[in-house]
């Protein structure tokens, strides 16, 4: 069992996440501290990977820049066990199977448990693929993240029955970004979600203003947003811990 | 419990968004049926007969085999069919099966441009949309097969991120399903990607060795002592070596494109510079650093400039029942002049590493000894880029 559960005890769970090492590692620890202190309740921490192809051109952007910068999973572990020292809000990693598997899953999930990381979330590995690792995380107490589809139909009560930590439903079709409207039927899918768990679930994909995300937040106990403030890292590099932190605040508030 | 599905050895699987999930099993489901439908095969041959012109021929090449005094090397000559290379083979066999399926609307990626040649002819004749992925970078370097593509009606699409090569087609291609699966069939172009995708394109490419295979027992009484094609995502070489598999006499040897050579980083060679990882919907050997970044590979070759090899040749490496082999640059271009001269066959690039193979392998060999080689494609899309290559800038 992760620290996940607590990110959902205070009302409905903002989930921001953002790219590690995006322009660098020192802009990510401001951006994860003025994040939590700002009302964010779970922190979802991209690691970079050279093809991400769940992503949209906002996030691939960031993580060419975070590559290019010259991060690696060794240097995020080593940043995360840093940040640990004062930040105590529940951190999940993004990122895709080739950079856990590379790693190998042993050390890697042993390294999540050290630094405090509750779970991950792989949108390269479906159900079908997760026995691969789902035994060495659970061994270190991290939580596999599952993810549910607009076009998950028949699988959602499989998926929903194995979860754990939370789960992460994709809001739309496609890859991740900003979208002016999200016309999945939610409402639906966690209807069926808790016929079969009380595990958590939040919405991601395509979110990116108060508005939308009041309105997910009637469905789902979490909202997640990526694209939007990755955006806002990209347009304001070194500085954009102050920006990010109001618009975390903005998002919080919309939710609650 | 899960399960995971499509394995050879370790590699294969479907590691891939749960977006798509439904849509391979699906295609897994439509593929299980339609391949054993009677009018579904008799659809498909004839297509295969009177549209792509199989059987393609096996020529013995007398004049490369006297110049070189070794074996007798015959070709497998796929640069014969229709669009010009064995890219036809798979194309009409998951437009049939995906016009069956309802589908209207054909994605693709391509590297040398053939896959979405022969993606954008099937279309065509199917009366389906299709859209092309091709790396930036690629659409130079093949700029005909782009006009091609767009007289058959396609919508071809640059890819500018990541290295703006076949991989970031295979990424931008599985994006753009994502967003749009209902109506859409992604004709994957090679024996790679997800669960069932490295099956199906096997099968309709074993054409080839199912051919090879009865044309060599015609002309020559036997079987040969090795079959030799070139490697990339592994398409035309798993066809030409997936019905010599169960007899062990007969050598099976893929060429890969090393491009500056395989103690350099500008390479493609995946089977002899690559490791273990997960990548495009499967686990296989990739070119990647430590951390398990893809490496962004190199070759002159844009249909083999891919950072991956389909898992089953993973497998067949694995157990050594096929052996890979890389093939440099400078050895390509030799071999792609050579046999221009020495037969009149103008080969593409990517089949001249397997020319080139031929070259090294045969000369070794007694004059009683067999070799066949597939010519996966002809080369008339290249004339340009080796005529750079060597240095006389020509209009294409």
């Amino acid at each position: 069992m992760s620290n996940i559960a607590s990110a959902f005890k205070n009302g409905k769970a903002f989930i921001p996440f953002i790219t590690c090492g995006d322009p660098d590692l020192e802009t990510t620890g401001k951006l994860v501290r003025e994040m939590a202190a700002n009302g964010a309740d779970l922190i979802e921490l991209g690691i970079p990977f050279s093809d991400p192809t769940a992503e949209g051109p906002v996030i691939q952007a960031a993580n060419i820049r975070a590559l290019s910068g010259g991060v690696t999973t060794d240097k995020i572990f080593d940043f995360v066990a840093e940040l640990r020292r004062d930040v105590k809000i529940p951190l999940v990693f993004m990122t895709y199977a080739n950079v856990v598997f590379s790693y190998d899953a042993e050390r890697f999930m042993a390294r999540c448990c050290e630094t405090g990381v509750g779970g991950i979330i792989l949108p390269d590995l479906p159900f079908e693929e997760k026995d691969e690792f789902s035994a060495i995380c659970k061994q270190y107490g991290v939580d596999l993240i599952s993810l549910i589809a607009p076009t998950s139909a028949d699988r959602i009560a499989m998926i929903a029955k194995e979860a754990e930590g939370f789960i992460y439903i994709v809001s739309s079709l496609g890859v991740t970004g900003v979208r002016s409207q999200i016309t999945t039927d939610i409402s639906s899918i966690v209807k069926v979600i808790r016929e079969n768990t009380d595990v958590p679930c939040a919405v991601g994909f395509g979110i990116s203003n108060p508005e939308q995300a009041a309105k997910m937040s009637q469905y789902a106990d979490g909202v997640i947003v990526g694209s939007a403030i990755v955006k806002q890292v990209a347009e304001y590099g070194r500085e954009a811990a102050a920006p990010v932190g109001e618009f975390t605040a903005k998002m919080k508030a919309a939710i609650v | 419990m899960s399960q995971s599905k499509g394995r050879f050895g370790v590699h294969g699987g479907q590691y891939i968004p749960e977006t798509l999930m439904n849509a391979v099993i699906e295609l897994e489901k439509e593929y299980e049926h339609y391949k054993n439908d009677p009018d579904f095969v008799r659809e498909l041959d004839d297509l295969l007969k009177k549209y792509a012109g199989r059987p393609s021929l096996l020529y013995y090449a007398e004049k490369l085999t006297n110049t070189l005094g070794g074996a007798k090397i015959y070709l497998k000559r796929e640069d014969l069919n229709h669009t010009g290379s064995h890219k036809i083979n798979n194309v009409l066999g998951q437009a049939l099966l995906a016009k069956k399926m309802g589908k209207t609307r054909l994605i693709a990626e391509t590297g040398a441009g053939q896959h979405g040649v022969a993606t954008a002819t099937a279309a065509a004749l199917l009366g389906m949309e299709c859209v092309v992925f091709m790396g930036e970078e690629d659409t130079k370097r093949q700029a005909l097969n782009v006009y091609r593509m767009r007289l058959l009606g396609a919508t071809v699409i640059p890819v500018t991120s990541g290295t703006a090569t076949l991989k970031d087609a295979v990424s931008e291609a599985m994006r753009e399903w994502t967003s749009r699966i209902d109506d859409t069939h992604y004709c994957l172009g090679s024996v790679m990607g997800p669960h069932p995708f490295p099956t199906i394109v096997r099968d309709f490419q074993s054409v080839i060795s199912k051919e090879a295979r009865e044309q060599i027992l015609e002309y020559e009484g036997r079987l040969p002592d090795a079959v030799i094609a070139c490697v990339g995502g592994g398409s035309n070489a798993i066809g030409s070596f997936y019905n010599f598999i169960g007899d062990e006499s007969v050598r099976l040897i893929g060429c890969e494109a090393a491009g500056r050579g395989i103690d350099t980083f500008e390479t493609a060679a995946t089977v002899n510079t690559g490791r273990l990882g997960i990548f495009h919907g499967m686990k296989s050997y990739f070119c990647q650093d430590e951390y398990g970044q893809i490496a962004p590979v190199y070759s002159i070759s844009a249909g083999l400039d891919y950072p991956g090899v389909g898992p089953e040749h993973a497998y067949l490496h694995d157990i050594g029942r096929a052996e890979y082999v890389p093939i440099t640059d400078d050895e390509a271009v030799d071999a792609f002049e050579f046999l221009s001269r020495t037969e009149g066959i103008i080969p593409a690039i990517e089949s001249a590493h397997a020319v080139a193979y031929a070259m090294k392998l045969a000369p070794t060999m007694d004059k009683d000894k067999i070799i066949i080689v597939t010519i996966s494609g002809r080369g008339d899309k290249d004339c340009a880029a080796i005529a750079r290559y060597r240095g006389e800038d020509i209009y294409e």
